[in-house]
């Protein structure tokens, strides 16, 4: 099995946007025309040839793909279980997967010709990605951002605005990513003639599930050939976290139709799921709804309103969940574990030992999990991981939880 | 009843050549015997229509005055079963004042659309608005809603087109809600003059009376749309003053606020109802 050849019998979602009965278009009515021209610019661009080529060329020359695919030698002697691979996501221009995604969207607000963006952010990487491409193609760009998150993103808010983005900052709600997501969609409704609106993550509306994650398998695709040239075989897992889940999807999505290869997602816990309001699992903890244009899991009280929940990461504080993974979750095709804010520290300091990668608390998550799953698949196995962003934007997060813990995750 | 109800009152102000006014208020804003003191008092103030808003907590289509308006409410507890309470009171005292319950698709899913529905019936309603659902996701929600008699009244807008106003008019009853301006609610201002050929256009298409609304805060401009259209909306200049009496302490009953809000409906609803009257002189 040298190269199998790459299956493709799945083929979610369908024409209404719908992954079984999750995703679909719950908008107002303002803006469904908009939404439908985006959505039919979108169809066209993705069976244009010349539209994919100046997304690689860009990938390839200003985001600096393909990012390496990196045995983790000392963390899989550590774990003594299967061999542990690090899909270098973080080494991308911006230091995310997010930047994939804006790269394809800014080339498709261009196409419709929209004169400007607009974006939500929760830990800023979105938000940084965002203004980096609209500086790129000259685009005035407003960055909403709950007012908790411009708090302890700090460094990001200073980023955006080096690279020219307005940053506003939401104070409805809890000021996280919901609420800045609410704000956009304001603003959006507001301004509808000129304005693109570039989400962050695979999920709202159709079509920025199926867009976004078009935009982010170029993480899955290159982790295939990258493992064929090394090993010889796909892997037996891959692994990311999820939030909205975004770099998960772009990750599991070219392996779907592989049922050897585990789909493990890994959701925050927070403060532990038996807490109420106190963790941001939306498929754990959470049960099916409908917010932000779509129909998925969400974190929900006993009367339909939605819950802050909570992350020490802002990028997975949020109390829904993109469809697809809502779908996978269902269907059983993929698997969703859990990690703690406690646990994802522990995995944050550990990575910085034993490999010399300080990696996004998000990432953290997802590095807390892999342990158990490289032991499960068993020595001679391989687990691939989605190292998403790194960490330097949480040091102070980090810095703040050691000073409060005597600096614990130090020992 | 239900639908029936939406039905006769256009018909008896067409008759007397006015257009209806619409109140809108956010139910157990600030708390809930607050809501049912203003919503006694709105008919005899003027209003034809009483749409009543159930809270949620990401209102993505309301500007600040109503965004606030649900905060007040959920922050006091309410539930959808106290929204459903309210109306049932309502009822018992008028069987005539049309009430619209307004809002957004998750505790409608939440409590599940069939229960939805029924309830709804069983306390008195008389139709539904659901901000986030397009007509695209609106189906089985219809459905519900008509075996139980409930108008679900959809909306229009200015990024309305003809071929988008034909699939939003299918299934529409009792009215059609004209957004008045691209925007969240009770922000930018209504221009009548600019809308008046668009709610022609959406009257045609739906053979349905046209309620204007989202950007009507003025008695002068609550006439201005009387003059074209068959209704008229007043939210957030209402919940407005509704948010100064939640500022006071005073118990509802006692509450001179409370006169406030009832008198701002009735200088509104008298500009609605004389426009016409006006013009004719």
């Amino acid at each position: 099995m040298s190269d199998p050849v790459l299956r493709n019998s799945y083929s979610q979602p369908d024409a209404k946007g719908r992954f079984g009965q999750f995703g679909g278009l719950y908008v107002p009515e303002t803006l469904m025309p908009l939404v439908l021209e985006l959505t039919q610019a979108w169809h066209d661009a993705k069976n244009d040839e010349t539209f994919w080529a100046e997304y690689h060329s860009l990938m390839t020359h200003f985001v600096g793909r393909p990012s390496p695919l990196y045995f983790a030698e000392r963390m899989t002697e550590y774990f003594g279980g299967a061999k542990i691979y690090f899909k270098r996501e973080e080494l991308n221009h911006t230091g995310a997967h997010k930047i994939n995604n804006c790269i394809g969207q800014i080339l498709l607000a261009k196409r419709m010709g929209r004169t400007r963006i607009i974006a939500e952010t929760g830990a800023g990487q979105h938000g940084v990605a965002s203004a980096t491409v609209c500086a790129r193609f000259d685009l005035p760009c407003t960055v909403y951002m709950g007012a908790t998150d411009v708090e302890r993103q700090k460094p990001n808010v200073f980023r955006m605005q080096l690279l020219g983005t307005t940053v506003s900052p939401v104070t409805n709600g809890q000021g996280t990513l919901k609420d800045a997501m609410n704000e956009a969609l304001r603003d959006w409704v507001t301004n509808v003639h000129d304005t693109y609106y570039m989400i962050g993550t695979a999920a709202g509306m159709h079509p920025y599930p199926e867009m976004v994650r078009e935009f982010q398998t170029v993480i899955g695709k290159e982790t295939r050939t990258q493992i064929l040239e090394r090993e010889g075989r796909l892997p037996d897992a891959v692994i990311a976290c999820v939030g909205g889940g975004s770099n998960a999807i772009g990750m599991f999505h070219p392996f779907i139709d592989y049922d050897t290869v585990k789909l493990v997602g890994v959701e925050a816990a927070g403060h532990g799921l038996d807490v109420y309001n106190g963790h941001a699992s939306s498929l754990n903890g959470g049960r099916p709804g409908v917010l932000h244009g779509n129909r998925t899991y969400l974190l929900q009280d006993d009367d339909g309103q939605i819950l802050e929940g909570h992350s020490i990461s802002a990028g997975l504080d949020y109390p829904g969940i993109g469809p697809e993974h809502a779908y996978l979750f269902d269907t059983g095709r993929a698997r969703y574990v859990t990690t703690t804010d406690e646990e994802a520290l522990a995995a944050f300091a550990l990575t910085c030992k034993l490999e010399g990668i300080i990696p996004a608390l998000e990432s953290s998550h997802a590095i807390a999990r892999v342990g158990e799953l490289a032991k499960e698949v068993g020595k001679g196995g391989i687990v691939v991981l989605n190292l998403s962003g790194r960490g330097d934007k949480d040091i102070a997060t980090v810095a703040k939880h050691m000073g409060e813990t005597g600096a614990s995750l130090l020992s | 009843m239900s639908v029936a109800r939406i039905d006769r009152r256009f018909a008896d102000l067409k008759a007397q050549n006015k257009s209806a006014f619409i109140a809108y208020i956010m139910a157990g804003d600030p708390d809930l015997e607050t809501t049912f003191e203003i919503l006694k008092g709105l008919p005899a103030a003027g209003a034809d229509i009483i749409e009543l808003g159930f809270p949620f907590s990401d209102p993505m289509a309301e500007g600040p005055t109503i965004q606030r308006a649900a905060e007040r409410s959920l922050a006091a507890g309410t539930k959808l079963r106290d929204v459903f309470m309210l109306v049932k009171r309502f009822r018992e005292l008028d069987q005539d004042t049309p009430i619209i319950l307004m809002g957004y698709m998750n505790p409608v899913e939440f409590l599940g659309y069939e229960r939805f529905a029924q309830t709804a019936a069983e306390a008195g309603a008389d139709g539904l608005i659901v901000v986030d659902c397009p007509p695209e996701e609106a189906d089985a929600l219809t459905d519900a809603l008509d075996a139980n008699d409930i108008a679900l009244i959809r909306l229009a807008t200015p990024t309305t087109d003809a071929s988008r106003l034909r699939t939003i008019v299918k299934r529409t009853r009792g009215f059609i809600y004209y957004v008045s301006v691209a925007g969240v609610t009770g922000v930018k201002a209504v221009d009548a003059d600019a809308i008046a050929d668009q709610v022609v256009r959406v009257r045609e298409a739906a053979n349905l009376p046209v309620a204007v609304g989202f950007g009507i805060r003025t008695p002068e401009s609550a006439a201005s749309v009387a003059r074209i259209a068959d209704a008229a909306v007043v939210g957030s200049a209402l919940v407005d003053e509704i948010a100064a009496l939640a500022q006071t302490k005073n118990l509802p009953e006692n509450n001179p606020n409370r006169t406030n809000v009832l008198e701002k409906a009735a200088i509104l609803a008298n500009a609605v109802h004389s426009a016409r009257l006006a013009e004719q002189v």
